[in-house]
């Protein structure tokens, strides 16, 4: 079953997802990575304001090729989310309520994800050209030095996910190959 | 003895460096779409599918299959009765990354201190690879090779008497521990033998070699199809989401060792396995 889902993510709209289901996202993004978050994080803690408005924000870690003449961007797929697990409570703790990534979390930032109502999707590694496909636009929002690392805010439409890890905590990477194991067993 | 000029090393390199990121091996998409047939995980066929059609649009656009265009691990075989002029090999060798990288719209992930960081802005340097062989040729393989799954590897140093038994728990264990993180799925490279770091350096190596071909030696050949059943036996599957397909190859290599030691490492690379040569 594909879900719809337009953003912001509100914690309304977050409440409804489930880890396991397969989403079709629309809506304003930001990218970040590494040393995107490091700064973003070193912002707050000298109690100076993000970039952007947090507030029911989408989080894409992702570090894209240079966009060939004539593309929005070039290719797109996820990074490995848990280089972010340092800065993610922080981040969600401002409002930032959706990560888009790869890969496993830390139970610190499960927690954090259940007490601000955050949802963790995954986008597929290593499938760069076809997420692009679903990115409309690209506006540089700042932090231009760090390169493949700035922050972007993306219009993305349909952009194929699947929810990970869902704001009570269930995790597919958990119930997903245990799921898979137990159903080849009967 | 032949003379090779360093500009040829360099517009092959160039254009290795381009191709290697924008069209998937021929063996790779095979192995995938076998796995594809044999899957029946259901989240999992649909991910497959995805990752098809990310390499088809890939090859028609010409663009690079995954954004970690990775660090460019370029092995030299060299003719010994070879003399490269015009210029500095190494040099050379960069030179072509550094055009490569910048005319493909590839992206820059190399840093250039390990602890300082700082991005190079070429993605140079390359790791290179050189071995003297017979003959007057040169044969460049450029694998671009990313960090997800890099970071996922690990080397041990085993006592004899851990034996068969010691490797095979090594790899499985390896796989778990890796998860989701290399995106699965992945094509696990085996060295055996040799030295702490010649183990490494043939876990490299048979994450090159093509997925169609196996160990010249039956006994290793019938582990690598033994321990690739096993590892798609864990259900970790496509993207760590549950499913048959979490490996779609398993290649070993092996050397000569010491009396007191086995050494073993594991390198993991993900779906997107690169590898281009040409022969100079
Ligand atoms: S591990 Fe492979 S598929 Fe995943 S992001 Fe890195 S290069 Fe791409």
């Amino acid at each position: 079953m594909e879900k719809r889902v337009q953003l912001p993510l509100t914690e309304e709209l977050a409440k409804t997802l489930k880890a396991g289901d397969t989403v079709l996202l629309t809506g304003y993004i930001y990218t970040s990575r590494d040393a995107g978050h490091k700064r973003m994080c070193e912002t707050l803690a000298k109690g100076e304001p993000l970039p952007f408005d947090p507030t029911d924000a989408t989080i894409y870690y992702v570090g894209p090729t240079p966009a060939k003449p004539g593309q929005v961007i070039g290719s797109a797929g996820p990074t490995t989310s848990g280089r972010m697990d340092a800065y993610a409570p922080t981040m969600m703790s401002v409002g930032a309520r959706g990560m888009i990534g790869k890969g496993a979390r830390l139970p610190e930032v499960v927690e954090a994800m259940k007490k601000y109502s955050g949802v963790y999707f995954g986008a597929i590694g290593g499938a760069g050209a076809l997420l692009a496909k679903q990115i409309k636009s690209s506006e540089l929002v700042a932090y231009e030095d760090l390169g493949a690392e700035a922050l972007r805010k993306l219009y993305v439409e349909d952009m194929p996910l699947v929810v990970i890890i869902d704001c009570e905590g269930n995790n597919l990477y958990e119930f997903g190959p245990a799921n898979y194991l137990a159903q080849k067993g009967n | 003895m032949r003379e090779i000029h360093v500009n040829s090393i360099i517009d092959t390199i160039e254009k290795l460096c381009i191709d290697a990121n924008t069209h998937l091996p021929c063996d790779v998409k095979n192995a995938i779409e076998r796995c594809r047939a044999c899957e029946d995980g259901s989240i999992a066929c649909g991910i497959l599918d995805n990752i098809i059609e990310n390499y088809n649009i890939a090859d028609k656009e010409n663009v690079p299959i995954c954004q970690d265009t990775g660090m460019a691990c370029v092995f030299l075989e060299i003719g010994q009765d070879v003399h490269i002029v015009g210029g500095d090999l190494t040099e050379a060798v960069n030179e072509g990354v550094r055009r490569g990288y910048a005319n493909g719209y590839l992206r820059k992930s190399v840093v250039k201190d390990p602890v300082r960081r700082g991005n190079t802005g070429d993605n140079t340097p390359a790791m290179i690879y050189t071995e003297i062989v017979p003959g007057e040729n040169v044969k460049i393989t450029i694998g671009p090779k990313g960090f997800g799954s890099e970071n996922m590897s690990a080397v041990r140093m085993f006592k004899p008497s851990a034996g068969l038994q010691g490797i095979k728990d090594f790899i499985i264990e390896t796989v778990q521990a890796a998860g989701p993180n290399p995106c699965p799925p992945i094509v696990i490279g085996v060295g055996i033998g040799g030295t702490f770091d010649k183990a490494a350096l043939l876990a490299k190596k048979a994450i090159m070699r093509p997925l169609d071909t196996h160990h010249p030696d039956p006994y290793y050949a019938d582990l690598e199809t033994e321990m690739l059943n096993k590892v798609n036996e864990l259900g970790i599957g496509p993207q760590g989401f549950g499913g048959k397909t979490t490996a779609i190859g398993l290649n070993i290599e092996t050397l000569p060792t010491h009396i007191a030691g086995m050494p073993c490492a594991i390198n993991i690379n993900c779906h997107v396995t690169r590898h281009k040569s040409e022969v100079l």
